[in-house]
């Protein structure tokens, strides 16, 4: 298997617009997450020489000119290109193939390709440690009292006499980057632009999620073997 | 979930017919054997009708050789390549879970009549 770094990674940024089902060439149901992907608009082209790293840097969504700020209106500017909403940049060994102002659309995938889709997942506010590492509690019964859900044991008492740092506890969950791998894109609108993903990915529907192909496995793009 | 409607539309049929909980349907459903396809009925009554768009699914119950046989199917499923009702039920309930625990006559389930109003 060649090294991730070397391998060609193209990635649109798009928004989930929830999940439904379709039925395939089988006829078995498949779950899909839509991805309304771009159109999005390449900004800058990272160069190792300039930037001492190759990636192509892609812009999507309609913002309100006035609320960007000078900077970046700046940076939009240079590129020749209205501003956007998002800004992400994408690593990838053959940046230079890509030219600034260029579209990126949804056909850059075919279906059956392996992506992977980074989103922000739903936060779920301080949670509790069954629900956010999946510890299992104590018992129903037994003499368990007011403690159902509690962690138990957090360490041991007089060595160490404190709590290790990364000790797993209550707090806050969700609302963190996540990215979930190795996806099968079932089907591409390219018309609509739209990713018919098979699966969940990160984040509320309505979210801003960027599919980029898969970074680790076996077969990246075309048919896969069934 | 409106926003879906129109990609689900691809996958909706057109061609269900009209029936509820308490039907008897003749399921026909399409069977692959090796390269060789051909249409299976499955004859039952409507115990169950769920889900809605293109998510809806409903449940045929038969009793077969004295078991009771059920099968789920999505409506808009393609492996289904007719539905046809044979007799419309009169039931006053949507699931009709009670006939599991009735066999013979106690199971069947009155036709419904139409009155004609003048």
């Amino acid at each position: 298997m060649a090294d991730h770094r070397l391998r060609s990674i193209q990635g649109i940024l798009g928004e989930k617009l929830g999940m439904t089902q379709v039925f395939d060439a089988d006829n078995r149901m498949v779950p899909v997450t839509v991805v309304k992907a771009g159109p999005c608009v390449v900004t800058q082209v990272r160069t190792p020489d300039k930037d001492g790293y190759s990636a192509v840097q892609i812009a999507f969504g309609a913002v309100d000119p006035r609320k960007v700020t000078k900077p970046e209106t700046g940076h939009f500017r240079k590129a020749g290109v209205p501003p956007r909403r998002y800004l992400v940049e994408v690593r990838t060994p053959d940046a230079s193939t890509y030219q600034v102002g260029q579209e990126v659309t949804a056909e850059i995938f075919a279906a059956g390709a392996r992506v992977d889709v980074v989103g922000t997942s739903k936060g779920k506010g301080y949670a509790g440690v069954m629900k956010r590492h999946n510890f299992a509690g104590l018992g129903a019964s037994h003499g368990t009292q007011r403690m159902h859900r509690s962690p138990g044991s957090i360490g041991a008492c007089a060595t160490p006499a404190r709590v290790f740092k990364g000790t797993r506890m209550a707090g806050r969950m969700g609302g963190a980057r996540t990215t979930t791998l190795n996806l099968t894109v079932h089907a591409v609108d390219a018309d609509r632009g739209l990713l018919l993903i098979k699966g969940a990915v990160p984040g509320p529907t309505g979210g801003t999620v960027l599919v980029r192909t898969a970074v680790k496995g076996g077969s990246t793009g075309g048919a896969v073997p069934a | 979930m409106h926003t879906l409607d129109i990609l689900d539309a691809a996958s909706m049929r057109s061609d269900v017919p009209d029936f509820r909980p308490g039907d008897t349907l003749k399921v026909h459903v399409r069977v692959v054997e090796g390269n060789r396809e051909r249409v299976q009925i499955f004859q039952g009554v409507v115990i169950r009708r769920q889900g809605g768009g293109v998510r809806e699914t409903f449940t045929v119950r038969k009793v077969s050789f004295g078991v009771g046989v059920e099968r789920t199917f999505p409506v808009h499923t393609p492996i289904v390549s007719k539905i046809e009702v044979v007799t419309r039920g009169d039931v006053r309930r949507a699931k009709l879970y009670y006939l599991r625990d009735l066999r013979g006559k106690k199971a069947k389930i009155k036709e419904k009549r139409y009155t004609v109003r003048g």
